[in-house]
């Protein structure tokens, strides 16, 4: 029994600092990650993105407004055009709304203060490649760990388009209805604050993060897309 | 030429660091309101023309230096003999 493993890629910005856990979550749920470096104008052979968690370029600017205009982010945009599944996490959520692929923007936390700890996230749709694992309306723990993750939705987004919330009063950035993670109109794009990656193990404190992960590896297991 | 560029938090976005700000000036006794922090940023622009300067300013606003949903820039230019 060989199960083919899918593909996914794990993009590497300077400043990036969880690609390394993100890709060891990845194959310890069945798939196969490949780091690629931000300055690749293609991407491999992949069913799926994942852009990780970090810093990159020291947040400059804005969180993700110089790593939008990466070479990888050009071969990143025609992929999720095409239809593959794209995970933007915490950073990575921050550098797909900067490059427009997400609608909003990640301004710094309302208390101005970095928060790191555990947060009940509610989820709200699992229809999503990355929720399928899911039950409606679960409650998942999952650590946040940012000094940027205060979500402003454009005027009129909608509610569709909510896949993640924060439990009651547990909103740790002040943003915009609670919102801890959004699809884009296609529902083949996801950004969310919390990082998944950090919740594979119950040891670590949280398996949750997992169904998240896992819901992502079924999808680009199940996907005939691959980019060429 | 020399271009200045500001860039603010547009009216009616929540502006934290504005917040902090303020409550700092007013625990010093200043009676301030209001405050907002936003950035400047100063470059040194080669273009034949105050026009097409401030031509490609505004591109770079747009671009990069601004994200227009949150923030208004506005770009000040001077005539360098650098």
């Amino acid at each position: 029994m060989t199960a083919r493993r899918p593909r996914i890629a794990v993009l590497v910005f300077p400043g990036s600092n969880d690609d390394h856990d993100a890709a060891w979550a990845l194959s310890a749920l069945g798939a196969e990650p490949e780091l690629v470096w931000h300055a690749e104008p293609q991407l491999p052979r992949v069913e799926a993105v994942v852009l990780p968690g970090g810093f990159s370029y020291g947040d400059y600017l804005r969180a993700g407004a110089i790593a939008r205009f990466a070479p990888a982010m050009a071969a990143v945009a025609s992929f999720a055009e095409a239809g593959g599944p794209v995970l933007g996490i915490c950073n990575g959520f921050q550098i797909l709304c900067e490059a427009g692929l997400l609608p909003g923007v990640l301004r710094p936390n309302a208390s101005l203060s970095f928060v790191c700890r555990d947060v009940p996230v509610i989820v709200e749709r699992t229809d999503t490649p990355f929720t399928t694992r899911c039950q409606p309306g679960q409650t998942l723990v999952i650590p946040v760990k940012h000094g940027d993750g205060c979500y402003q939705a454009p005027p009129g987004l909608s509610d569709d388009q909510v896949v993640l919330r924060y439990g009651p009063q547990a909103n740790p950035n002040g943003s915009e209805d609670d919102i801890a993670g959004v699809v884009n109109a296609a529902g083949n794009v996801l950004g969310l604050m919390p990082h998944p990656e950090h919740a594979v193990d119950t040891l670590l404190g949280s398996a949750d993060g997992g169904l998240i992960l896992a819901s992502l590896v079924d999808a680009a297991s199940e996907s005939s897309y691959a980019h060429a | 030429m020399r271009a200045t560029v500001l860039v603010r938090p547009k009216g009616g976005i929540l502006d934290p660091q504005g917040e902090a700000v303020e409550r700092s000036l007013r625990q010093l006794g200043f009676p301030v309101g209001d405050a907002r922090v936003g950035r400047v940023i100063d470059l040194e622009v080669a273009a034949p023309s105050a026009e097409e300067a401030r031509a490609q300013v505004e591109q770079m606003c747009e671009r990069l230096l601004a994200n227009p949903l949150i923030e208004s820039y506005e770009i000040e230019l001077e005539e360098g003999n650098a």
